[in-house]
């Protein structure tokens, strides 16, 4: 069975005696052929050794694959040494999507951006310094009125050089398809202004040899002036201006129906993309496509209850059309017990999830009774009968890890968890928890609650996101709007609703009104 | 029985006469009454209408002089010896019922099923 790639460390199988696998194995074909449980038993769980783990955590195709396969195909063995499994192929495909085709697209907007600061930061001083340097001598005196204006210049020119820094001197955190309109409005804005106010120097002042050296400080000092209420705009229009919640979107993933809604406000579509995939990585709970069937079991029974044959040859589309509704037919009006078996499949399924998570919790505590954190003052008082050797974290994780293991898989396995958490990644969570002296619930947390996706991820690379979109995506946000973000195996479809105007009523009540009455009804004899 | 707020109210009434028994000290006449305009009109089980907040008839006592005089649980006081007890105190519907000098209360009761029976003998209400 071909469920092992070439880079396995330690399987599964090979920890357990003979005979306690063939005790599972006879057990588990005891069970009814209906249950797919029957070939779970041999199939093999690989713990990864040391090494990166067998699948991209966001997308996996682990058990896809249909469980009775080994039975009935010929099964291609994975011993030789060219061979390249199912597993390896997608990774391969995916790490070619993942990682960008150029590099150095990502940084230009930003290297652009650069440029123009720079020399919008250096123009106001070539302005004041170019007179000096050429023509000195000719220049008016100008004293304290220029002074003044040195210092003004200094400290606006300081203010717009920090400003500049903790605004938009960030690294980019998404490439997007199309020009960022505001960005893009403004980096024009800055260029023609610098533009023009170099004309007008060139002009007016370097040909001239100009001599009124007060001038030409104010006209630098006006420039800065005219770059901080371009920092300003900039500012209302890239920050500000879409803090003011005015829609609200509804994230629906595709695949398993998980919902959120969001508050946004006036953006532009890939703007609105770009924020909605930021909490989509810390709201939205990890991908797990071995979640999503129903048993076979269950859904093939529906199909194989009849078999159409064509009589004679009369036009073949027609028949086929028939065909098929008298099949929907008849098997609408056969009694449907499917939904029975659904149902009993589920509570076996939850019924055998809270045992194997009690065997957990009952051996993690168990585990962590094992160990105790080492006082350091007590070092000259313990006896030196009972030498007890001191670990460090990751020596007393390993320690302690061998008992619950097993424990720990099964769960895992009857969760459907297995391919995001190997051996290593196990051992070092329980050393992180350790360390921070976490309680054994602490540190079955990260496996007993489906975390999201961000808990996952490993930042190493980008991650591919496709927008699609009816309209274009620099077009800003609209009722009834809808786009989809679609990766390999899913996709968020995202729906666009404005916020209801709220029209906010008064009303005052005097406190000295609240006043009550008993509810009589009494009855008198006469 | 119910009334528009303003507008004089109209109903078909029953005269009943009752004849007040001396019981030691006291004059009694043989039934209980609930409601008036300072009671809570919800909790009355035998109005129509849910605000109505006149008297009515809670209980009678067989034997009685009221239920020898035909008075029936359940019916609406309207008028006693005169007066109106439709916009009354629970408190003064008592003092009007309970006279020490007079003997003979005149009662105009009213209830559902005169105005059936009056409907169905003439096909509406008398004209006047």
């Amino acid at each position: 069975m071909d469920n092992e790639s070439t880079y396995s460390g330690y399987s599964y199988k090979s920890s357990h005696s003979r005979s306690s696998r063939k005790h599972r194995e006879r057990r588990d074909r005891h069970r009814s052929k209906s249950r797919d449980g029957t070939i779970r038993g041999d199939k093999s769980v690989i713990i990864q050794a040391p090494g990166e783990p067998l699948l991209d955590a966001e997308s996996t195709r682990g058990d896809d694959r249909d469980d009775n396969w080994g039975e009935t195909t010929t099964v291609v063995t994975g011993t030789s040494v060219d061979s390249i499994s199912n597993e390896d192929l997608t990774r391969i495909s995916k790490d070619l999507e993942d990682s960008s085709p150029l590099e150095c697209r990502r940084y230009l907007s930003p290297a652009l951006g650069a440029i123009l600061g720079l020399i919008s930061l250096i123009t106001p001083l070539a302005f004041l310094a170019l007179p000096q340097l050429l023509w000195r001598e000719t220049l008016d005196p100008c004293g304290t009125p220029c002074e003044g204006l040195y210092i003004s210049l200094a400290f606006k020119l300081l203010i717009l050089l920090i400003s500049t820094w903790a605004l938009f001197l960030r690294p980019p955190r998404a490439a997007l398809p199309r020009f960022f309109v505001f960005r893009c409005l403004l980096l024009a804005l800055v260029f023609l202004f610098v533009a023009s106010y170099w004309l007008f120097y060139g002009v007016r002042v370097l040909e001239p040899r100009e001599t009124d050296y007060r001038g030409i400080v104010g006209y630098a000092a006006s420039l800065v002036d005219a770059l901080l209420f371009i920092q300003y705009l900039a500012l209302v229009l890239l920050e500000v201006r879409h803090l003011q919640p005015a829609f609200c979107l509804k994230v629906v993933r595709t695949t398993d129906g998980i919902s959120r809604f969001y508050n946004v406000g006036h953006l532009s579509i890939q703007r609105a993309a770009v924020w909605v995939l930021d909490q989509y990585y810390s709201d939205f709970p990890v991908y797990n496509p071995a979640l999503l069937n129903l048993p076979k079991s269950i859904l093939t029974k529906k199909m194989s209850a009849f078999k159409v044959y064509n009589l004679g040859d009369e036009n073949n589309t027609n028949n086929s059309t028939g065909q098929s509704r008298a099949m929907i037919a008849a098997a609408a009006r056969r009694r449907d017990n499917s939904h029975n078996e659904y149902y009993y499949e589920e509570a076996e399924v939850e019924r055998r999830v809270r045992k194997r998570k009690a065997r957990l919790v009952v051996a993690v505590e168990e585990a962590f009774t094992h160990i105790k954190r080492h006082q350091d003052e007590n070092a000259a008082t313990s006896s030196p009968k009972h030498p007890r050797e001191v670990m460090d974290p990751r020596e007393a994780a390993q320690a302690i890890f061998a008992p619950m293991a097993r424990a720990m898989q099964k769960y895992l396995r009857a969760t459907r968890q297995q391919s995001y958490h190997t051996m290593e990644s196990i051992i070092n969570h329980l050393q992180f928890c350790i360390t921070h002296n976490m309680t054994p619930k602490a540190f079955l947390e990260r496996y007993l609650i489906v975390g999201p996706t961000l808990q996952y991820l490993d930042n190493s690379k980008g991650r591919q996101w496709t927008l699609v979109s009816e309209e274009p995506v620099t077009a800003s946000l609209r009722q009834g709007q809808v786009f989809c973000l679609r990766r390999l195996d899913f996709s968020l479809v995202v729906t666009v609703t404005p916020l209801p105007f709220l029209r906010l009523g008064e009303e005052f009540i005097d406190p000295k009104s609240h006043k009550f009455v008993m509810k009589l009804q009494s009855e008198t004899s006469v | 029985m119910s009334f528009v707020p303003g507008q004089p109210v109209t109903a078909v009434v029953q005269r009943i006469e009752i004849q007040k028994l001396r019981q030691g000290n006291n004059l009694i006449l043989g039934f209980s009454i609930g409601g008036g305009i300072d009671q809570d009109p919800g909790q009355n089980p035998f109005s129509e209408d849910k605000t109505d907040k006149g008297i009515y008839v809670t209980r009678i006592t067989s034997g009685g002089p009221a239920d020898v005089a035909g008075l029936m649980m359940g019916d609406k006081i309207m008028q006693v010896n005169g007066w109106d007890m439709t916009m009354v105190t629970h408190d003064k519907a008592r003092k009007r019922l309970t006279k020490k000098n007079e003997d003979v209360v005149r009662l105009l009761v009213t209830r559902k099923s005169l105005e059936e029976a009056v409907k169905h003998s003439m096909g509406g209400y008398p004209r006047p």
